[in-house]
């Protein structure tokens, strides 16, 4: 910072951009909950909520009150400062890979040229991975607070299945690390500009997901069993542990986790639309507003893709057992992901000769 | 930036304190991870990123879930106090700070505040630590993960059920 | 710019209040996370320094010394495990039967 003037500017923006960020993602978690309910009543030949306001719309609402003015349950032997802090940490790092994302390309007010994302670091892809690491003890510490059985193994099951599962994610990416050469987040979708053509006409569009399809894979089933959804949602599934980790909290701290899974859900569809699918990179025309406000509009709809996807496989796969889902992880993702490693270094190398 | 290296040593001392003085081994555990996280602030301040988030994902995000998951699984709860001597409390306690300012001031002395200024800001990117990493350093690099490969076997081995 | 001598310091208080842990406490977990807690200590001497003298080495034998780490805090926790198991116990007065 050469002045404080200049320093005062950049945390004020930051701050606006943090706070737009939030709202518009504390609306769409609310309202992706209400598409997962629509989407798998009709998968289940049902309506799904259509009592409040038309088509449910107002469901997302009354749910919020629900949860703000229904009676906080704590049961008598719990473990007071853990209990409390499991809820608030889930929220906290669920939103704060957010912070790295980039929603869209850059444009230019008054001279600055302001990015559609809060901060670009250049490690931006290691502090999302960061962020994920820590948020085993959330759940590992709300199975353990609540001083019970149900919860105990849910918190166990759940931390155990996400560690061997975070390292199947971290492998899976390296391929495009090695396409991309850089770990900013936006470094890697500018990376995926551009077309391959054939004879003059632009074919394909440069992403990453068909350079490579199997990192893809690897990436996007790691990151359905990190997020604890189906089919890797046994330390949650109500038939098999009660409520799994979130049996003994009510109302608000249950709201907590539930946004904490949703916004886990967002964070992960991003980061897989950034690495895989070229992010805000579309159709680009008119002049440079327009052109800005398209490229968020690409991203969001990719990413909504992918959350449209999330819920198609929740109402469709069974569940796995844990130690098939254990097996799977360590036994098949590892190796795979090692395998796409050294391929894509072997042709890498080879090209670049 | 000055400022905000104080407060995460305040805090990371704090926590270190919080570590040695809980009877719960899981909010020592809690602890030690705040220790971690701000001295990950501390590496990003020094700008050392990569070793930033190294620490955050190996040390706070595995080493410490190891340590957590242990406690939970032996359900160890609340130390009892020692029965040893009273003695040992009344004169250790002075000896620990002793050695503390002694330390401390054999620190100051050696690196006065005026004479030790920083090397301009040096690249510390993974690209650099890498290029370091498998070019001067690819020996220990390989020696490490044969390391870690016997650790994991030994770690199976003591802690399996004999049957 | 913060001088060297008070990340130094930092890494001194960090360290003797980890040492002091490892000899006060009881619970086997707990001195083992004071051991942790002095590793640390150590490890932001090393990258004080590298920042100081200009040269990556000293991030890379804190790269290093955290590598070290997890692979001793496995086999450390393996150990725990077993002593566990056979004792019953995790105070570490109970795990004496070798003294004199």
């Amino acid at each position: 910072m050469a002045t404080s003037s200049e320093a005062g500017l950049f945390l004020l923006l930051a701050l606006a951009k943090s706070a737009v960020v939030l709202v518009i993602l504390l609306t769409s978690i609310a309202y992706i909950v209400w598409v997962e309910r629509k989407v798998v009543a009709r998968i289940q030949s049902r309506w799904g909520p259509y009592l409040v306001g038309p088509h449910g719309l107002l469901q997302p609402i009354a749910d919020a009150l629900k949860f703000l003015f229904k009676e906080d349950i704590v049961p008598l032997e719990v473990d007071r400062v853990v209990y409390w802090l499991a809820p608030f940490l889930t929220f906290t790092l669920a939103f704060l890979s957010i912070a790295v994302i980039p929603f869209g390309g850059t444009f230019a007010f008054r001279g600055h040229p302001i990015a559609f994302q809060i901060t670009d670091l250049n490690v931006g892809l290691l502090f999302v991975f960061a962020v994920t690491s820590l948020g085993v003890y959330s759940i590992a510490l709300a199975g353990w607070s609540a001083n019970s059985k149900y919860p105990l193994f849910g918190g166990l099951r759940s931390s155990a299945q996400m560690i061997s599962y975070e390292l199947s994610l971290g492998l899976g990416v390296v391929g495009v690390l090695m396409i991309a050469g850089t770990l900013s987040l936006r470094g890697i979708v500018e990376g995926q500009q551009g077309f391959w053509h054939i004879g003059g006409l632009p074919i394909l569009p440069r992403w990453n997901v068909f350079l490579q399809p199997v990192g893809f894979l690897i990436y996007f089933t790691a990151a359905v069993a990190e997020t604890n959804r189906v089919p890797f949602d046994l330390p949650e599934g109500e038939t098999e542990l009660v409520g799994g980790f979130h049996t003994e909290y009510s109302s608000f701290k249950f709201a907590m986790f539930f946004m904490a899974e949703y916004a886990n859900m967002v964070t992960v569809s991003c980061l897989a639309t950034l690495l895989f699918f070229g992010g805000w990179l579309g159709p680009a025309f008119g002049p440079a507003p327009v052109r800005a406000l398209l490229s968020v509009f690409w991203f969001c709809l990719k990413v909504f893709g992918f959350l449209f996807f999330y819920i198609w496989m929740r109402g469709t796969l069974p569940r796995f057992r844990y130690d098939q889902l254990m097996a799977f992880g360590w036994k098949f993702l590892v190796p795979l992901a090692l395998l796409n490693i050294l391929v894509t270094s072997f042709v890498i190398a080879w090209l670049s000769a | 930036m000055t400022a905000l290296f104080y407060i995460c040593a305040t805090v990371a001392v704090l926590a270190a304190l919080n570590v040695i003085v809980q009877r719960t081994p899981v909010y020592s555990a809690l602890s030690l991870i705040v220790v971690l996280c701000s001295l990950a602030v501390v590496y990003l301040l020094l700008g050392a990123e990569f070793m930033a988030v190294i620490q955050v994902i190996v040390y706070a995000g595995a080493i410490m879930v190891l340590f957590v998951l242990v406690i939970m699984l032996l359900n160890a709860g609340r130390e009892v106090p020692s029965h040893r001597s009273r003695l040992a409390h009344w004169v250790g306690a002075p000896l620990v700070a002793a050695f503390l300012i002694e330390v401390l001031i054999v620190v100051w002395r050696q690196f006065p505040a005026a004479t030790t200024s920083p090397a301009p800001a040096l690249d510390a990117g993974p690209t650099a630590i890498g290029h370091l990493l498998f070019r001067n350093y690819v020996l220990p690099f390989e020696v490490t993960s044969i390391l870690i490969l016997v650790a994991v076997l030994g770690a199976v081995v003591l802690a399996k059920k004999e049957f | 710019m913060v001088p060297l001598s008070h990340y130094l310091a930092l890494s001194v208080i960090l360290f003797v209040l980890g040492a002091a842990g490892f000899v006060i406490r009881r619970n086997i977990v707990t001195i083992f996370m004071c051991i942790e807690l002095m590793l640390n200590a150590a490890n932001l001497a090393f990258v004080a320094f590298s920042r100081h003298l200009g040269n990556l080495d000293g991030q890379i034998f804190a790269f290093f010394v955290i590598v070290v780490a997890a692979a001793e805090a496995a086999v450390g926790l393996a150990i725990i495990i077993a002593i566990y198991r056979n004792r019953g116990s995790l105070n570490i007065e109970d795990v004496d039967s070798m003294k004199l």
